[in-house]
């Protein structure tokens, strides 16, 4: 599986139906990622990375082309298989960190285990690690409202990444947070990116993550613009 | 195990708003328990007594016997035939002679019913011994409310007008020997009770009678020509209706006030399931089908039943143990106006069977109630849900 292609979208198209009028969201979109990506999706809103992301996520199917997620054909998928997938081997991180308010940070992190159905040793013993992950062993009993914004997206990459999933999908990780924080988290990331392998995916219009990335999407009007290969990162993907 | 514990863990998470919730539906379960088993109650003595007082194992009635008909009374009656007879000496049955009658008190007309008893039976809980008085006057027995209407008392002499089997009219002066005191108002209101003998004497109809009470647990063998025997279920049959009747009666009100925590139930699965789009968008994201979060959900609103249980469990148990054990007392000028034969304090019967069956009607409309607001999320798009949209 060494740097084989987990994602692969052929001629993507996706129309959301707005008010009597057709949106084209995306259009003719060709990519595919290997596995240890470190990519960003670019772009100003509304250009169709989150999209873009959302079909990969198998949250959401294309109105034509094909997403080819882990061997899975997304625009196929009932809704309990992409349900599945998404539990056995995608992460998400979202920009607002979508936290589960009433568990604390050790509970947010441990929920996707739970759908697992890992045992309790394992699953104490994987949020624990994710946790020290992200440098939180010690606010595991904390709930999001006593965490901080850096903090809670911390929490929520740890959540993301606990089940030590192929591949993580983060929408504007770092847009409601400061630069400090910021540069913490796309760290955390790195590492984990290069300690598991995970494929991480962002979208992000934000300079300090593009400065991270290792590969750069640009999305202009739903369409590809341009897609780089940062050249330091030439050699890791090879 | 995941879904339970999560939905114990949302529910109690949601803090005073979960055991609002629980409270009024606690109200309105304990309000459930304790009215039913009171009519429950109020069934079980109201029956007893009217057995032990009136009815016995169930009654032989002379064929035209209308109780709701006073034209059928002159003629109803005929002398105990032989099955009869026998149940009567063998101690198993007590036989009533029905006559009308005028009473002139005070100077006023006032129509009765006379009836006959045997001074000397034993099956009924009339204390017909004191008919036994061995006086030149006829003795009577009345019951406290035929006192009050009549305001004829004890010791008092009233004079009686009948007419006997040939269509004569008499009249003789009687003594209240006894006023009794008695929760059954159809042995009581205008009615005067006489030896059976002298009024069988008085009316001319030697050995007649008009009904003939057997011993509790009686089942008639075979049918005696002449008379219809009444069980119990036909006798009970007018308390049981007075009792459903009050029963529905109390139902509206109990339904009223499971409606109103069901309301409230039904809204705050709504409110909740907007306000909680996000993280049925992130649930969906992490791998939660929508059937699973459905599931949550209404257990969530589900939970709410159990909680009111256990709330309702903690002042329901006490309450209603008490008002078991000591009952709950009636205003005694208000007893009369229920129709039935209540006394002055009621007891309440709670039986397993109530408190089960009340549990599964509430958790079974908890459970209704919280399903339906649920049914969004199964048109619920993820991606619509994470943006924070219901579609």
């Amino acid at each position: 599986m060494e740097n084989a292609v987990l994602i692969k979208t052929v001629h993507l198209v996706k129309i959301y139906p707005m008010g009597g009028q057709s949106i084209v969201a995306l259009n003719d979109v060709s990519l595919s990622f290997r596995k240890g990506e470190f990519a960003g999706l670019v772009g100003p809103s509304g250009s169709g990375k989150t999209t873009l992301l959302n079909i990969i996520g198998s949250l959401d199917a294309p109105t034509q082309g094909s997403a080819e997620v882990l061997g899975e054909k997304v625009e196929r998928l009932p809704h309990k298989k992409a349900a599945m997938l998404r539990n056995k081997h995608i992460g998400f991180i979202f920009q607002s960190f979508n936290l589960l308010p009433v568990y604390d940070a050790y509970e947010n992190v441990e929920f996707p285990l739970l759908l697992l159905g890992l045992p309790p040793a394992a699953r104490r013993k994987a949020v624990m690690d994710a946790l020290e992950w992200v440098h939180l062993a010690d606010r595991a009993k904390s709930r999001p409202n006593q965490l901080s914004g850096g903090q809670c997206q911390r929490v929520a990459i740890a959540r993301a990444v606990v089940k030590k999933p192929e591949i993580v999908l983060a929408d504007e990780p770092t847009a409601n947070l400061d630069a400090e924080n910021s540069h913490h988290i796309l760290d955390t990331m790195e590492e984990i990116n290069r300690e598991l392998g995970t494929t991480f995916i962002f979208s992000t219009h934000d300079q300090k993550v593009i400065e991270h990335v290792r590969r750069k999407i640009s999305l202009v009007d739903g369409q590809v613009a341009k897609d780089e290969i940062i050249p330091a990162a030439a050699e890791v993907l090879r | 195990m995941i879904i339970p514990r999560l939905a114990l863990r949302n529910l109690l998470g949601a803090g005073t708003k979960t055991w609002l919730n629980a409270g009024v539906l606690s109200l309105a379960f304990v309000a459930i328990i304790w009215g039913q088993g009171l009519y429950i109650g109020i069934d079980a003595e109201v029956s007893r007594t009217m057995i032990k007082a009136e009815y016995g194992g169930g009654q032989y009635w002379v064929e035209n016997y209308d109780p709701f008909d006073p034209f059928t009374i002159q003629d109803a009656h005929r002398p105990l035939t032989d099955p009869l007879q026998s149940l009567v000496d063998k101690g198993q049955a007590t036989a009533f002679l029905i006559v009308q009658g005028i009473i002139y008190p005070g100077g006023r007309i006032v129509p009765v019913l006379l009836k006959g008893i045997d001074p000397g039976q034993k099956l009924l809980s009339i204390p017909s011994s004191v008919l036994k008085a061995a006086d030149d006057e006829l003795p009577a027995l009345i019951g406290a409310r035929m006192s009050a209407t009549s305001g004829l008392k004890k010791g008092d002499t009233v004079t009686v007008r009948w007419r006997d089997a040939k269509g004569t009219f008499d009249a003789k002066d009687l003594q209240i020997v006894e006023v009794m005191r008695t929760t059954v108002q159809s042995i009581d209101n205008g009615q005067i009770w006489l030896p059976l003998q002298t009024l069988q004497e008085m009316a001319g109809m030697p050995s007649g009678a008009t009904i003939v009470v057997t011993e509790k647990n009686y089942s008639p063998a075979v049918s005696i020509p002449g008379w219809t025997f009444k069980n119990l279920d036909y006798l009970l049959d007018d308390i049981k209706s007075v009792i459903q009747a009050k029963t529905i009666g109390s139902s509206i009100f109990y339904s009223i006030l499971l409606f109103l925590a069901m309301l409230a139930i039904f809204n705050t699965q709504l409110l909740s399931i907007w306000r909680r789009r996000r993280e049925i968008g992130t649930m969906m994201a992490l791998g939660f089908s929508r059937g699973k979060i459905i599931r949550l959900f209404t257990l969530e609103g589900a939970l709410n039943g159990v909680l009111a249980a256990l709330v309702g469990a903690v002042y329901g148990i006490p309450l209603l143990a008490y008002t078991a054990t000591h009952g709950l007392g009636l205003p005694a000028d208000q007893i009369d106006s229920f129709g039935i034969a209540l006394s002055e304090k009621l007891y309440p019967t709670y039986s397993s069977a109530l408190v089960v069956g009340t549990t599964i009607l509430v958790f079974a409309i908890t459970t209704i109630v919280s399903f339906m607001p649920t049914r969004k999320i199964a048109k619920l798009k993820p991606t619509d849900a994470l943006r924070g949209k219901l579609t």
